[in-house]
């Protein structure tokens, strides 16, 4: 494989939940930065259309159930012709975790994640100040608690400490002051909807989503003084002032450089260690504040780097990546299907249930995604997947590494055939002794030449499924 | 007392009624005129209820926990919940699974208990999951939980269905995981693998020695818990087991759905509790039924919604039967908000169990100090 090609799968990869090797020929034709600025400008989202998954799922239609929500957005991923969005959105849902369980309202919660769609490539400002009036965000930190003269400090000390600028970097006043500053960002119809919340009917119509509401008469407009500043600060003075901090990019940054590049130490741990590569964090910091804010621009400098190219297989995948990323490789899933909602589930039996964060530290990833329990249905899901020709994904890419190996007249080289697999299926070269077990198996069962295609075509699924089930293949 | 002449460790099955089991239709006060008048719908016929005392009595289709109550081997414990309900099944779920119902963790109880069981994490079986995923309640930093969703076919590549081909699946499998990982992160993978692998197939034994003449019914919660004997006689040092059925959330059609649900489970509970009985296991388990909530007093017409105050019930020959807790008053002046009034903190159940069981160390797992309940024989 070329290493413009390798680069480009890696690429879609990391920027989405990686390509077909014919949506790659096309990406290979129109070469790295042009592929990379389409990515940046996706446009409108597109998907498969929801009055065709609504046709097919009742369910789908008010989307009021955690299950069926998650299960929505899996459809998503998979059919998406624009998945920067959709990661993105994966991005912002584990920095800004809001679960369905405490809101028990799923359509607030998809509102919120359509929200990280729009915003979440933008100014990062304009996130926070939309965060702060998201309806989810509002009653997953009780900011309808937040009054004038009786302040509820959930929301305000998150977001300091999780959304934007670290802990260590404002003081317990500060976030008091910031609380006072958003009291009044509200619900419409408050005693309205928990009056429907408290009955929690199943009725249609008994889940309707929540809007924002800025209730004048409870917001404290006296004197504040916050990170210095003084003033009768609202809301958005707070986001503006929060994100003119040197934290806040930091951070930006960090979260990014783990997200996109390779995974760091754990958030809690970012106070006491240095980042793995403190270069890449301070360019990028730079580039926040050079361009305005701009999460975009934050992403071209980091797809453009040196650091990222050399950074393949430097994550560990997470249970979306490997379900959604295993469904576009074997298409099993181009039309809506019942299986959706197993696959949706499944990430969940991998401990990343969509929608439904453990806790608003969002989930704990990189090595944490692996656990016994984890890891045999990863294994599991992912090789009966790849390991099954009948589904038109994996047919193709078997015809695809049959058409790039030699087949000369003693046969096929196990050795050639190993890598061309775990290439095309985009894992981690293998390791030396993961590739002598396999040459084994292949050596064993006695030479293949060109007229027993059938024969072929089996090996090569038995091989794929056995490189989907190694380390290598949970790596990104 | 039972004096148990082995020294097995105890150990305690988890039975979760997932959905919100209807703690009223379970335990009935048959003689209450409360109960009538509010449950035009769903009240069951007290010429049919399984008397307990003058006053209560366990649903018609309790047939097998009514057996065991009679051999004084059932604790019930009324009026079970925690301050200010919450009637989101997922919220109040989370809370009996982090035993914490402020703010919101991530660790469980029950993992940390496992944790204080097996602090180097060297028992990859020290708890165990019967269904699929991890219920919070398990789920701790660096526990190792296996979570098995059918004994016969634990492990991987399930769906590989020649026995032959699946057999030499997991032996490419074990060479695949045998060498060494290129780099920590592969390492650690491989090591897990290992131990996924490793796990599966000392489950494998279970099956294969079990012999019992009990005869389990035929369904989900029977196999969950026939599952749970089999590691069990198997001594591999299994202390923590958890399942659970659903849906209890019966707010249309209860009368049929919860009678279905309750019988499966009572009887699945007796046929468990005979096997371990007969396999001299009785006396050092303890089987704990719980729901997330309980449900409105009143009736909505065709079943019940979302409401509070419990009920749990602690099984098993170390038991000392009886009722436990307060069984809440309906008169409507004593109603929380159409609810029944909880007056025991489920804390205190588990502080019980984990301090006077377990033999652990209990503020720490429950995030505070509870007053202990009285229903283990000392």
């Amino acid at each position: 494989m070329s290493d413009q090609r390798r680069l480009i799968a890696h690429l879609l990869r990391r920027s989405g939940f990686g390509a077909t090797q014919d949506e790659i020929d096309i990406a290979c034709q129109n070469g790295y930065d042009a592929t990379l600025r389409s990515i940046l400008n996706p446009g409108e989202s597109c998907h498969i259309p929801d009055d065709v998954i609504q046709r097919y799922h009742s369910d789908m239609h008010e989307l009021r159930y955690g299950d069926s929500s998650a299960a929505y957005w899996l459809y998503r991923m998979i059919s998406t012709q624009t998945p920067i969005l959709e990661k993105i959105a994966l991005f912002w849902h584990g920095i800004f975790a809001t679960g369905y369980s405490k809101l028990n309202n799923a359509r607030s919660v998809l509102n919120q994640i359509d929200m990280f769609r729009n915003f979440g490539l933008g100014k990062f400002d304009n996130l926070l100040l939309e965060l702060s009036k998201d309806p989810a965000m509002i009653i997953w930190l009780d900011n309808h608690d937040n009054h004038n003269g009786s302040i509820n400090e959930n929301f305000g000390r998150e977001l300091l400490e999780l959304f934007s600028m670290g802990i260590g970097n404002y003081s317990e006043d500060d976030i008091k002051e910031a609380s006072r500053a958003f009291t009044g960002w509200t619900l419409g119809n408050i005693e309205y909807m928990a009056m429907r919340a408290s009955k929690d009917s199943i009725w249609p119509y008994g889940r309707i989503a929540w809007h924002f509401n800025y209730d004048k008469s409870d917001h404290d407009d006296g004197i504040k003084t916050f990170l210095d500043n003084t003033g009768n600060f609202n809301g958005e003075d707070i986001i503006t002032i929060i994100c003119d901090q040197e934290s806040t990019a930091r951070f930006i940054a960090r979260h990014l450089y783990d997200f996109f590049v390779a995974d760091e130490e754990p958030v809690p741990q970012w106070n006491y260690t240095e980042p793995k590569n403190p270069e890449a964090v301070d360019e990028l910091v730079k580039i926040y504040f050079d361009s305005d804010h701009s999460i975009s621009a934050m992403l071209e400098a980091i797809f453009l780097s040196d650091y990222f190219k050399q950074s393949e297989f430097a994550r560990v995948k997470c249970p979306a990546e490997i379900v959604a990323g295993t469904l576009r490789i074997s298409e099993s899933i181009q039309s809506p299907s019942d299986k959706i909602f197993s696959s949706g589930n499944i990430t969940g039996y991998m401990g990343q249930m969509l929608l439904n964060p453990p806790s608003v530290e969002g989930w704990h990833e990189g090595t944490e995604w692996i656990n016994s329990g984890a890891l045999v249905e990863r294994v599991n899901f992912a090789s009966s997947e790849i390991g099954d020709i009948s589904n038109p994904g994996i047919n193709s890419l078997v015809s695809r590494i049959i058409e790039s190996i030699q087949v000369t007249k003693s046969g096929v080289s196990s050795d050639e055939l190993i890598d061309v697999c775990a290439e095309l299926l985009g894992a981690a070269e293998l390791s030396d002794s993961i590739k002598g077990t396999l040459v084994n198996l292949l050596d064993s069962e006695g030479t293949i030449t060109q007229e027993n295609q059938t024969e072929l075509q089996n090996r090569i699924v038995y091989l794929l499924s056995f490189i989907s089930s190694a380390p290598e293949f949970q790596l990104t | 007392m039972s004096l148990s002449t082995t020294s097995k460790p105890k150990s305690v099955v988890f039975v979760q009624l997932t959905g919100g089991n209807d703690a009223l239709n379970t335990v009935i006060p048959y003689t209450d005129e409360h109960y009538f008048d509010h449950r035009p719908s769903v009240a069951m016929d007290p010429n049919k209820v399984l008397k307990l005392d003058q006053n209560l009595a366990l649903n018609p289709n309790m047939v097998g926990i009514k057996s065991l109550w009679d051999q004084g081997k059932v604790a019930i414990i009324n009026g079970i919940g925690y301050p200010n309900p919450i009637r989101s099944h997922f919220r109040s779920m989370d809370i009996w699974h982090t035993a914490e119902p402020e703010t919101v963790l991530n660790e469980g109880w029950l993992g940390k208990a496992s944790r204080a069981i097996d602090p180097k994490g060297e028992n990859a079986l020290t708890s165990i999951n019967f269904g699929r995923g991890l219920p919070r309640a398990l789920s701790a930093q660096g526990v190792p939980v296996a979570s098995v969703g059918d004994l016969s076919t634990y492990g991987l590549f399930p769906n590989i269905n020649d026995e032959h081909d699946r057999s030499s699946a997991l032996n490419l499998f074990s060479q695949m995981y045998g060498g060494s990982g290129a780099d920590m992160v592969r390492e650690f993978i491989r090591q897990t693998g290992v131990g996924a692998y490793q796990g599966a197939d000392i489950l494998k034994t279970a099956p294969e020695n079990y012999q019992s003449n009990i005869e389990y019914a035929d369904s989900l919660m029977a196999n969950s818990l026939k599952d749970a004997a089999q590691v069990m006689f198997s001594d591999l040092g299994t202390r923590i087991f958890y399942t659970q059925r659903g849906s209890f959330d019966t707010h249309s059609g209860e009368v049929i759905t919860h009678a279905n649900l309750i019988r499966e489970v009572s009887d699945a509970v007796y046929d468990f509790q005979s096997d371990l009985d007969e396999h001299e296991y009785g006396s050092t388990n303890l089987t704990v039924i719980f729901t997330e909530f309980g449900r409105r007093i009143k009736d909505n017409g065709s079943g019940t919604d979302h409401g509070s105050g419990g009920v749990a019930f602690v099984i098993g020959d170390s038991v000392n039967g009886g009722l436990y807790g307060e069984f809440p008053s309906l008169a409507p002046k004593d109603q929380v908000e159409g609810d029944m009034k909880f007056n025991n903190d489920f804390r205190s159940t588990y502080t019980t169990i984990l301090d006077d069981w377990l033999d652990l160390d209990a503020p720490e797992i429950v995030n505070g100090n509870f007053e202990k309940m009285e229903f283990l024989r000392s």
